[in-house]
């Protein structure tokens, strides 16, 4: 039986331009160079101490000490200084633990999930989310640490042999928090480090002076920017991704079961983990915007982080916080549908009653806290839809004005989870309103000083966008376009 | 002046380092390297290098935080401080899986960057390379292909005309 020939083809595959309709905005703006991009980066540390950032510092300096004068005060005289009592015996500490854990998820998101999902525009920000993740676990920290009364008791946390003979009890959800809370930094901090160690050696490579050649030399471990190193290199960064992805779904997983695995109307709920995970990384890109905004502009990096960078984040925000709205109402569907008295009341009774519409329209008494519900419903559902207009997202004044609102938003959602829950529960001879003293007040706004702190220095003295990385993403860098030096007909 | 440690080679863009890479890798040399200030898509096929074996360390420190996990969770609970706590049993694979997961992705991670360490064999203090005042360009938007004067196959004329039929336009020798 006659077969069709078959014709090979023996023209050469050649590198052509593609169509520019087909062309997407570049991530590196105006064609900038590797070169330029070392040269920018680096600048931003090598150039002159802004006085704006002087400014911020003292101002982050002086709250950083309020922090600290605070858990002093704590310790010295004891928990009854925070406004805890009963029934609402976890009051602003755990509510800001939550919520500086969840501002972290967002770095983590960047840098590993969206890396996994080879999405290339990461390169522009992830050093500096995941900087922000790091400082944000270390503000949380502080909180669970300090709650625990004697704080001078903290280590019995970690499974450390002790003279008493005694061992952590691994059947709680606070314990299984420990583990998660403390891997998160860990695994946060070595998968930071590791994308910063050929950055040092750039920073190395460019050094003036004696002390920054040493300084930058010894984190950058000897780096050369050999390709049998890279290969290594390479892969270990996909496994850290790789795992990394895993741990940020579990982290607040895992801070939600604190409260999903009691009995606790309110807190006794299965949809928590995705919804804490959600609302985590909306208040987390909430933060990154915060913060990334006003430095591009003053850092001048416009051509690096790019209004598609910030539109992109937008994005993110837009559907995660659409994620959260939905949890909410199921929330609702499901008080409502289990025909459970107690969570209905929980919900519709204590959370949702305004004296204005509802508790009238439903002829029930208003509920105390019922401007911190809808605080938080107005900040994480309505103000996230406005991201949906291209012209609000490429309005940086807005994005950063909606972006503090989001964090405001998500701050009251973990105040509405943990307080208003607690503070009706079931006997109503247990009920009780709660409010925070000065110190709830000077505690939370101390840690801003620590957080603001550590991400002054950081981006003094760190490359705060992955030099090595944002590189890789210019079309010089590819060995197969005509900016990388392919020639136009040379076969692959 | 001790021996030469190397000759190497500067190119301008990543598509003539590939090229350059993919024909040292044929004239046959095995202590050379290529350097570059970021990784270079399909240059490890050009250098003929296998898969990195990463993975195996970071598989057995994910495999060892999970056994440590769960033997350490059995032994407290179960074994040495046995306490009931609200009628649960003392040990359930349940329990002690949270705290074991995280265990797992923790020495996993340890795993991934030690090995990459221990494979790169870093952290070193000092390289013949990081004196050479061109190669700090290597960091900056050059790339270099460095060739051993160890290598079997060196030989200063040949090797040197090599690379200058690949298009270096700059080819010094480093000092050892």
């Amino acid at each position: 039986m006659a077969t069709a020939p078959v014709h090979h083809q023996t023209r050469p595959i050649t590198v052509q331009a593609p169509p520019a309709s087909l062309e997407r905005v570049p991530l590196v703006g105006n064609q900038r160079s590797p070169g330029w991009l070392s040269d920018r980066i680096a600048g931003v540390i090598e150039g002159k101490t802004p006085n704006w950032w002087k400014i911020c510092f003292g101002i982050s300096v002086t709250m950083m000490t309020l922090c600290f004068a605070m858990v002093l005060y704590l310790m010295s005289t004891g928990v009854g200084v925070w406004g805890l009592g009963h029934p609402v015996m976890w009051g602003w500490a755990i509510v800001n633990f939550v919520w500086w854990i969840g501002i972290g998820h967002a770095g983590t998101l960047i840098s590993a999930i969206l890396f996994l999902l080879r999405q290339r525009w990461r390169t522009s920000i992830n050093r500096a989310a995941e900087a922000m993740t790091i400082f944000a676990v270390m503000c949380a920290g502080v909180f669970p640490l300090i709650h625990i009364g004697r704080i001078w008791l903290g280590y019995w946390l970690f499974p450390i042999p002790n003279s008493n003979g005694i061992w952590p009890q691994f059947r709680s959800p606070l314990m299984w928090d420990v583990f998660a809370v403390s891997t998160y930094f860990t695994v946060s901090l070595l998968f930071w480090y590791m994308g910063l160690i050929p950055d040092m050696a750039v920073m190395r490579d460019r050094a003036k002076t004696k002390i920054r050649k040493i300084g930058y030399g010894l984190f950058a471990l000897g780096w050369t920017g050999s390709n049998r190193h890279w290969s290594n290199y390479e892969k270990a960064y996909l496994i850290l991704a790789g795992l990394s992805t895993p741990l940020v779904l579990s982290v607040h997983s895992i801070v939600s079961l604190d409260f999903s695995v009691s009995q606790l109307p309110g807190w006794h709920t299965t949809i928590f983990p995705p919804y804490f995970v959600a609302g985590a990384v909306y208040s987390g890109f909430g933060m990154v915007l915060t913060l990334l905004v006003p430095l591009r502009r003053l850092l001048k990096l416009e051509d690096i982080i790019r209004v598609r960078h910030v539109e992109l984040m937008c994005k993110v925000t837009l559907a995660t916080g659409t994620i959260v709205g939905y949890a909410y109402m199921m929330e609702f569907f499901i008080a409502w549908y289990s025909g459970n008295a107690v969570e209905r009341f929980q919900f519709f009774h204590t959370r949702a009653a305004d004296p204005f519409i509802i508790a009238p329209l439903l002829h029930i008494k208003p509920a105390p806290y019922w401007w911190a519900f809808w605080t938080m419903v107005t900040c994480n559902v309505i103000v996230p839809q406005f991201f949906w207009f291209k012209k609000v997202r490429t309005t940086m004044l807005a994005v950063f004005l909606l972006s503090i609102l989001v964090n405001v938003g998500m701050w009251f959602e973990r105040f509405v989870i943990v307080d208003i829950s607690l503070h009706r529960e079931f006997l109503p001879s247990n009920w009780n309103y709660y409010s925070p003293t000065w110190v709830d007040v000077c505690q939370f706004l101390g840690t801003f000083g620590l957080f603001f702190t550590f991400f002054l220095l950081f981006i003094r003295f760190v490359p705060l966008i992955a030099i090595a990385e944002v590189k890789g993403v210019t079309p010089q860098a590819d060995p197969h376009h005509p900016l990388g030096g392919a020639k136009v007909g040379e076969a692959h | 002046m001790s021996a030469p440690y190397a000759i190497m080679a500067e190119f301008e863009t990543p598509a003539a380092v590939l090229r350059a890479a993919g024909k040292v890798r044929d004239a046959g040399y095995r202590q050379w390297d290529v350097f570059t200030p970021f990784p270079i898509h399909g240059m490890d096929g050009a250098m003929g290098l296998r898969n990195s074996h990463v993975g195996w360390f970071s598989f057995v420190g994910g495999c060892t935080g999970y056994a440590t996990g769960m033997l350490m969770i059995w032994f407290m609970n179960a074994h040495d401080y046995r306490i009931v706590i609200g009628g649960k049993p003392m040990f359930s694979p349940f329990s002690a899986f949270p705290p074991s997961y995280e265990l797992t992705i923790l020495f996993g991670a340890f795993g991934a960057l030690l090995g990459m360490l221990f494979l790169n064999r870093l952290p070193r203090l000092h390289h013949p390379l990081l004196k050479n005042r061109r190669f700090a360009l290597a960091t900056h938007d050059r790339f270099f292909v460095v060739i051993e004067t160890a290598d079997a196959r060196y030989s200063e004329s040949e090797t040197r005309r090599l690379l200058e039929s690949l298009g270096s336009r700059h080819i010094e020798m480093v000092e050892g």
